[in-house]
């Protein structure tokens, strides 16, 4: 290991330096959700609230926004991914010789899971960027690009396979925040024998809120049938659209 | 009572190591932990055999020698007691025991169930101390200090260094030992002067020494034998990253 002595090296090199930087990106994380799942919702009150919202996403400061977020976003995950895998791997150093006989006291289960379900969110991630963001699938893309982001949602959660392992990856991201954000306090320095329950409380309850949250939507398209007939109505007006060359939906109130 | 014993034998660290089995017969209910394996060490001896090694002084739980894990668990799964303290009433007859050392890469093995701790000492060498004399005894309220932070110091200072944090830690991590070495004199107007430098050089030297990174598990407090708080880990975290930032800044 090289030995830099430049503040910010020590920091990162050091144990609890090392931490803190996981702590930080996992409470960006956190918020980001929040904000995410909140937006989301967006699609239960109307198609036009939804879109808007989507088309406000991409044109905030000019379109820079999305991009200024989405670095920020990208230096957060690979700082917490790099991180994390460095100190599970020292962790393992750590304790050469296994117990023959192994006992834990106190540990949840999610908590010394944090890399596996850590490492299946980073897959579901991948997965979610292509499905969603860069739409590899044509019908999708088509939607998108006539700004019908609602009808996008929907028609992407058609499928079973799909909506199952976004309800596996909630699953375990439900798992890794149940552990993960009292962690924050914690690393943080900002848990205290008082705090304690409060915070492992809220942890639980952060989960478990923002796993309901996000399947309710999956859920609702896929298994209740949630907006099938406008989505038809929609893609039905986009490919009349699309056949006479148009590159916006003509009735739509949107103009960008 | 009869037990069945899986003790951990060991020549050293160049050994591989393996689980032997012993017959723990008639042993008498109201023997200590410690006294049990006296009485098969000794039989061990009389028949020709090598004893058991094992680290133990007090036997009344003060000097943080004894370091068994009893079946997975340092100092077994009683709360708030070192192993010297673990009589056999609590354990069932004919159970199987099983009796490992304290395992972590920085804790290297010396024999059996003996392991070398030296680690806390180059810790605690690192910064654990008070550069100058502050005096014997002070008449009491000389030096004021608020409860709250007394006891604070009080608590953390109950750390008898014995190491079942790190052997009970997943990650082998030294933080709850660490983290109440530096609070104990931190929190105390005699430490105060010299926290930053404490808190660098403690944490600096746990490094070195290769123990794990804590991922808030908190097995180390559950098995602690002076049941030290993981409020004191926070403590740490915060007061290093100030450290740090000040280090820094100068
Ligand atoms: C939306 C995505 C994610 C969120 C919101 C998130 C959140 C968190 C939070 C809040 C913590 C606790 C920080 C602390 O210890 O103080 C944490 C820890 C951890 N994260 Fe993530 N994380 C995410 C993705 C990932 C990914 C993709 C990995 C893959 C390697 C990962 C691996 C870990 C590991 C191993 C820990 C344990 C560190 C520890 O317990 O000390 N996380 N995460
Ligand atoms: S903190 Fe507790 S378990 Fe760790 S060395 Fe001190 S007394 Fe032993
Ligand atoms: S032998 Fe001294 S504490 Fe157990």
């Amino acid at each position: 290991m090289s030995l830099s002595t430049c503040a910010p090296c020590l920091f990162w090199q050091s144990s609890i330096g090392k931490k803190i930087v996981v702590a930080l990106t996992g409470a960006f994380l956190v918020v980001f959700l929040a904000g995410h799942l909140v937006g989301n919702l967006l699609i239960f009150q109307s198609s036009e609230s939804f879109n808007h919202y989507a088309d406000f996403l991409h044109t905030m400061l000019h379109g820079w926004g999305i991009w200024l977020f989405r670095a920020t976003m990208l230096v957060a995950l690979a700082l917490h991914i790099i991180a994390t895998v460095q100190l599970t791997a020292a962790n393992r150093i750590a304790r050469p010789t296994r117990y023959q006989k192994d006992a834990t006291m106190v540990a949840s289960r999610s908590s010394r899971l944090m890399i596996w379900s850590g490492l299946t969110i980073l897959v579901f991630f991948v997965f979610h960027i292509l499905h969603y963001t860069v739409r590899v699938d044509g019908d999708l893309k088509q939607l998108a690009d006539f700004h019908q982001n609602w009808a996008m949602t929907v028609a992407g959660f058609q499928s079973i396979p799909v909506v199952l392992f976004y309800i596996l990856a909630m699953g375990l991201l439900c798992s890794h925040l149940s552990h993960g954000v009292g962690s924050i306090f914690q690393t943080l320095g900002l848990r205290t024998k008082k705090s304690a329950n409060v915070i492992n409380l809220f942890s639980k309850a952060y989960a478990v809120v923002l796993f309901f949250g996000f399947i309710s939507i999956p859920v609702s398209i896929c298994f209740f049938g949630l907006g099938e007939k406008e989505m038809n109505e929609t893609i039905q007006k986009v490919e009349a659209a699309a056949k006479a060359g148009l590159t916006s939906l003509p009735d739509a109130g949107d103009k960008h | 009572m009869n037990l069945t014993l899986k003790v951990w034998r060991q020549y050293d660290i160049q050994d591989d190591g393996r689980l032997e089995t012993y017959d723990a017969k008639d042993i008498p209910i109201e023997a200590s932990f410690l006294e049990m394996l006296d009485i098969v060490n000794e039989r061990i001896i009389n028949d020709g055999g090598e004893p058991i090694h094992f680290d133990h002084d007090c036997r009344e739980g003060i000097c943080g020698q004894c370091s068994l894990t009893v079946n997975g668990i340092p100092h077994s799964k009683e709360q708030g007691i070192t192993v010297c303290q673990l009589h056999m009433r609590k354990f069932k007859d004919g159970e199987t025991i099983w009796i490992e050392p304290f395992r972590a890469k920085a804790f290297p093995l010396l024999r059996d169930l003996m392991v070398d701790r030296s680690a806390f000492d180059r810790i605690i060498a690192a910064g654990g101390f008070i550069d100058v004399r502050t005096g014997s005894a002070q008449d009491a309220n000389n030096l004021p200090v608020a409860k709250t932070r007394a006891e604070a110091s009080m608590d953390a200072a109950a750390c008898i260094g014995c190491g079942a944090c790190v052997a009970a830690c997943k990650n082998a991590s030294a933080m709850l030992f660490v983290s109440a070495k530096a609070a104990h004199l931190n929190l105390l107007p005699q430490g105060a002067p010299e926290k930053d430098k404490r808190v660098l050089g403690m944490v600096r030297q746990m490094d070195a020494e290769g123990f794990g990174n804590c991922t808030n598990l908190y097995e180390c407090e559950a098995v602690c034998p002076k049941e030290i708080s993981v409020e004191n880990i926070a403590r740490l975290n915060r007061d290093y990253a100030v450290a740090l930032a000040k280090e820094a800044a100068v």
